[in-house]
């Protein structure tokens, strides 16, 4: 039986996380995404807490097996724990997981316009992650995970995926 | 309480899960690629939310019955939803109408129903709210667009309207347990969403140069189990696989 090691510190178990990759961005870990809200150490182990990003997002499943098995494999005793409050906002994105997501190709959401102006649709800012145009219209507001927009340069014609707000 | 809660969350659930299937049922064959994946991104965030719902009803139910359950094995009297969210898909007007009529709804619904004493109820509602945001705004861009589009367009959304308004009052009904919970605190005042609702239905109908149906005899009864055809059809292409292997796992 796995114990919580008296050598296995929170911020240990933080920094295994941070190698647990979004399977459908796989340049951001789920601490970049800020889905996990917690590292608690109880007496038989940790308690880590997560939040799903959109309540139908089919990765939820998958990454909170991907954290089991991560922790697993280093030797922590840990439970997983869901909590749907406060629900995740774009707003949790760390400074670092959106640099990563510009460097990938997809737009960050500009942080702190999750309010609801934003949300109900008045024109944002985007710019191309490839050229910095900012010179881009929005193709479709539903793109390939529930989490992305559809855009396209005007500039240099690249269509693009922006990381929406929510 | 405890039967009105377990009533309240699957009426909540299943509204979604049949107008989720429903959506993914385009899955393949909207207008263009666009649209196909946006009609299966509502899908996913609508399942999601039919999910949270469905397995809150079976924890307060405390019968073992999970959302798989409760999804899979059973039948039409037994289920809880709206009569205007088994309405077919119909062609590409219809869908956005019946989508419009409910998003519509369902918005002014969670901004209710986060601030339930329930916390359970108000953490699902949180979630979902910001999701519907962006569904109500595609949706009512949409009867705009067809609206205010063609000869041909106008009038099929025209007619869809026409046809599913007899649906819309259910969304309004107070029965006992609307009643009780509404009292308590925990559920929604749903005659008082009414006229919020009319208002920003007939907003969206004069930009799109639709004219508002004129009263009909209202359809109920949905939510006690008195379904229309249509969601039998649903369920049997739905329920086949865990009819036909019940238990089946992948």
């Amino acid at each position: 039986m796995m114990t919580a090691a008296a050598d296995i510190s929170a911020a240990d178990v933080w920094g295994y996380l941070g190698d647990v990759l979004d399977p459908e961005i796989p340049v951001l870990s789920v601490v970049d995404l800020g889905i996990v809200r917690g590292v608690t150490r109880e007496e038989d182990g940790f308690t880590v807490t997560i939040t799903p990003t959109y309540s139908g997002c089919p990765a939820t499943d998958v990454i909170q097996s991907l954290i089991e098995e991560k922790l697993a494999a280093e030797g922590v005793a840990a439970k997983i724990k869901t909590v749907l409050t406060p629900p995740w906002t774009t707003d949790w994105l760390s400074d670092e997981g959106r640099r990563k997501l510009k460097d990938f190709g997809i737009a960050p959401p500009a942080p702190g316009i999750t309010s609801k102006r934003a949300l109900l649709g008045e024109a944002q800012h985007v710019s191309c992650p490839r050229c910095n145009s900012g010179n881009t219209r929005k193709i479709s507001e539903f793109g390939s995970t529930p989490c992305k927009a559809h855009y396209q340069c005007s500039d240099c014609l690249e269509p693009f995926d922006y990381f929406k707000c929510i | 309480m405890q039967n009105e809660l377990f009533e309240y969350a699957l009426r909540l659930g299943d509204n979604n899960l049949i107008l989720g299937q429903q959506l993914g049922n385009w899955c393949g064959h909207a207008p263009d690629l666009e649209l196909d994946i946006t009609l299966a991104n509502l899908a996913l965030d609508i399942i999601g939310q039919a999910r949270l719902f469905l397995s809150l009803a079976g924890e307060i139910e405390g019968k073992g019955r999970d959302e798989d359950v409760l999804a899979y094995h059973r039948d039409v009297a037994d289920f809880r939803n709206v009569l205007l969210v088994e309405q077919p898909n119909g062609d590409w007007g219809a869908t956005i109408v019946r989508q419009f009529l409910y998003t519509t709804w369902q918005q002014l619904f969670l901004t209710k129903l986060v601030a339930s004493t329930d916390e359970r109820f108000a953490a699902i509602a949180q979630k979902a709210i910001k999701e519907v945001a962006y569904h109500a705004r595609f949706a009512s861009e949409w009867m705009k667009r067809l609206g205010d589009g063609t000869e041909e367009s106008h009038n099929r959304v025209q007619d869809a309207l026409n046809s599913q308004w007899r649906f819309a009052d259910e969304l309004f009904d107070m029965d006992n347990v609307d009643r009780k919970l509404a009292k308590a605190g925990i559920g929604v005042d749903l005659a008082k969403l009414q006229k919020e609702w009319d208002a920003r239905i007939d907003t969206v109908l004069a930009d799109a140069t639709l004219a508002r149906p004129e009263p009909q005899s209202a359809m109920f009864r949905g939510r006690n189990g008195h379904h229309t055809e249509h969601l039998g059809h649903l369920l049997s292409d739905m329920q086949f696989l865990q009819r036909a292997y019940p238990g089946a796992t992948w």
